[in-house]
């Protein structure tokens, strides 16, 4: 019996995969659970295993191929499986392949405007000649019609971007942009901050790490990550997205964990936070950032994620505003901890401070939801024990 | 060179042919006597008698007819229509007779035939303002020449008068007074050829005959705006000789045609068509052509000159089609 191997999806958004290189050759045994290939996705590239055990009897999909998710691309089967088997398990498999999401009727669509493209024949001339796509031009004759002077700005453009040693941009980078564009663009942003007093915080996570191995410390994020995952199991709308029809509330609260890499941004994911321990929460959220920057991230790493942490702490920043990452409908950053002067029964004191601001999708919940959930959080992290009390259990 | 009119340039080269070749004649009404309705005859009867320059009664096809039998049998007749409103009385004789005979005997006669009629208007109403000159160069067989300056009516009149097919010569009541440069020695012209009267390069505008002189004051006064129009006589209508213009829109990628005839299915519809499918990546904008409104000419004079585009509409044309 034949097992097939399809493109799968890795985030709520994920509508194509690149397969990036087959781990296995065609005719090689592999074990279920054993990786089979890396995909590489908008966000990362990752590893996906076999589904079954078996000899890989032939590979559909080849390397740097682009193909929809769900789509078929390799068949594992036993060895000496015949190739009309194969054919038969690949035709079956297709009517299975879910419909694909709409941004995937695309293509057609797309030829279809470019055919409405309206541009004088000598603009069509010249922008094949300089390989300079129509679709990317905005018309300034009538009726907005592309001309000559049009694809000459372009071409000038062009060439004074050239001088200006453009970088091209990598996929990771046009997805950021992509996906950043559109949450600013579409999603009603607004803005909750809240000062913490850190120092029990602070002080509770010295004396747990005292005696902690390396992998098991706990950083002020990973206190963050639980104080807000319990929030969010207390406000539910926050762990929300928006849909034209609806708002989807999600049953798993999965935090994303904000990681830069040299060049991009990923968000791993930390799934069922709420029901993790603060130790389990520290292990994990390093495995995760280790593995991000290596750029070794595994399919269940990514996507789903219905809430996400940011901080910026470590660089010295007080404070700033992340942008929101959909279809979350909130995210919260987190600035350093500083000493500051605080104000303490009608004296001056110092204490040690963090301010965080959440981001919050307008469209899901309001103002005053919003400040009850920093509240929430707030009493929280000023009085850790209650994160802590689950890793006596 | 010597400054001569539209008027005087032609009749020079009907009096140079006519001495070059005692086979050359002139017919038609009033052309005798009278000296021709618009003097372009006058004195050449009494020069060369009554065997040369014939008068005939008011029968235009009677006129085009004899000079076709005239020419058959050797000899190199001038018909002159006193204007191109009657050639449509002669219509069967130029279009079954003039332009076909050659062909359809087989090559074994020729009928080197020039018809000479004004285009024009000037409150002569509708019946009597007409400009036909597409009708002619629609037809194989024709060559139909429309000169819009002195020296080229002469050095084309000329040619016409040696060419050994029927030639629809025409001119324009409104050009005979025009005057220009005209050599004092003998030259020709030939026939087919396109000139480009003005040179510039961010606009083409083809025209030919009275609408040359509007292109040529519209291109002054957008050149003081910086806007150099390269301006293409076509000169003969049948055969069109396009290498010019198509070397001009190759280098401004847009082009305009002036015409006096109504638009549809006139000589910029031609023009439009062959520069559309022959240069068709080279345009930016659309082919313009501005022409008479079309409606019958009316009498009144205010009405009248509402009829063709002036220097004005042509100079909104083309800075819309910079725009």
């Amino acid at each position: 019996m034949a097992t097939n191997v399809i493109m799968p999806s890795l985030g709520f958004d994920m509508t194509e995969g690149k397969l990036a290189r087959w781990l296995i050759k065609e005719g090689e045994h592999i074990e279920k659970g054993q990786a089979v290939a890396e995909i590489e996705t908008d966000k990362a590239v990752v590893e996906i295993d076999a589904p079954g055990s078996g000899t890989l009897l032939k590979t559909i999909v080849s390397e740097d191929q682009t193909v929809p998710v769900g789509t078929l691309i390799g068949i594992i089967g036993e060895e000496g499986e015949s190739p009309n088997q194969i054919d038969m398990a690949a035709s079956t498999v297709r009517p299975q392949t879910p419909p694909l999401p709409a941004e995937h009727a695309s293509p057609s669509t797309r030829s279809d405007s470019e055919a409405r493209i309206k541009a004088s024949p000598l603009a069509r001339k010249m922008a094949e000649k300089a390989g300079i796509d129509l679709a990317e031009i905005k018309g300034t004759g009538p009726g907005d019609r592309i001309v000559e002077r049009d694809i000459e700005a372009m071409t000038k453009t062009i060439r004074s971007a050239a001088s200006a040693n453009r970088i091209p941009l990598s996929r990771a980078r046009q997805a950021i942009a992509r996906r950043m564009t559109e949450s600013k663009a579409k999603i009603p942003h607004f803005y909750v901050s809240v000062a913490i007093d850190m120092t029990q915080p602070v002080k509770l996570r010295e004396e747990l790490n005292r005696e902690s191995l390396d992998s098991e410390k706990i950083s002020i994020n990973d206190l963050i990550i639980a104080a807000a995952a319990q929030t969010l199991a207390k406000f539910p709308s926050f762990n929300a997205s928006y849909r034209d029809d609806g708002l989807e509330m999600h049953s798993q609260i999965n935090v994303g964990i904000a990681v830069a890499l040299e060049d991009a941004l990923i968000t791993p994911v930390l799934r069922e936070a709420n029901k993790k321990s603060l130790k389990a929460i520290a292990i994990e959220s390093k495995a995760l950032s280790e593995r991000a920057r290596k750029n070794k991230l595994q399919a269940g790493d990514l996507g789903s994620g219905t809430f996400t942490v940011s901080n910026l702490g470590m660089f010295g920043v007080d404070e700033f505003s992340a942008i929101i990452n959909p279809p979350e409908a909130a995210i919260l950053a987190a600035g350093g901890v500083a000493e500051r002067p605080v104000a303490v029964d009608g004296a001056l004191a110092v204490a040690p401070m963090m301010r965080v601001t959440l981001s919050v999708d307008h469209r899901v919940v309001d103002g005053a939801q919003a400040g009850r959930f920093l509240q929430e959080f707030k009493k929280l992290m000023e009085n850790p024990t209650g994160l802590v009390a689950k890793d006596s259990g | 060179m010597a400054q001569q009119s539209y008027r005087d340039a032609i009749r020079e080269a009907l009096r140079e042919e006519m001495h070059r070749d005692e086979r050359v004649l002139i017919i038609g009404e009033e052309v005798g006597v009278w000296g021709g309705t618009y003097a372009v005859t006058r004195g050449l009867y009494q020069e060369f008698g009554d065997r040369r320059v014939k008068d005939t009664p008011i029968a235009e096809s009677a006129i085009v007819g004899t000079a076709v039998g005239a020419a058959m049998g050797g000899l190199r007749p001038v018909a002159e229509v006193m204007t191109m409103n009657f050639t449509l009385v002669a219509m069967d004789q130029i279009v079954n007779n003039a332009a076909k005979i050659h062909y359809m005997f087989g090559g074994q006669v020729k009928v080197p035939l020039v018809i000479r009629t004004p285009a024009g208007w000037g409150q002569l109403a509708a019946t009597h303002s007409q400009t036909f000159e597409a009708w002619f160069a629609s037809l194989p067989g024709l060559i139909v020449v429309m000169p819009a300056t002195p020296y080229d009516a002469k050095g084309l009149l000329k040619t016409a008068i040696r060419s050994e097919n029927p030639v629809m010569f025409i001119e324009h009541a409104r050009l005979y007074g025009v005057r220009g440069e005209v050599p004092d020695e003998e030259y020709i012209l030939p026939m087919g050829v396109s000139d480009r009267k003005r040179p510039g390069q961010d606009l083409t505008i083809v025209t030919y005959s009275r609408m040359l002189h509007v292109a040529l004051t519209a291109a002054e006064e957008l050149s003081k705006d910086g806007i150099e129009c390269e301006v293409i006589d076509l000169r003969t209508l049948r055969p069109l000789d396009m290498a010019p213009v198509y070397e001009s829109v190759k280098k401004t990628h847009r082009i305009v045609v002036l015409e006096e005839d109504w638009v549809t299915c006139g000589m910029g519809a031609e023009i439009a068509a062959r520069v559309s499918h022959d240069l068709f990546d080279e345009l930016d904008v659309p082919v313009e052509r501005l022409g008479q409104v079309e409606v019958p000419m009316p009498y009144a004079k205010n009405l009248e000159a509402l009829m063709f585009p002036g220097e004005k509409e042509v100079i909104g044309k083309i800075k819309e089609m910079l725009s």
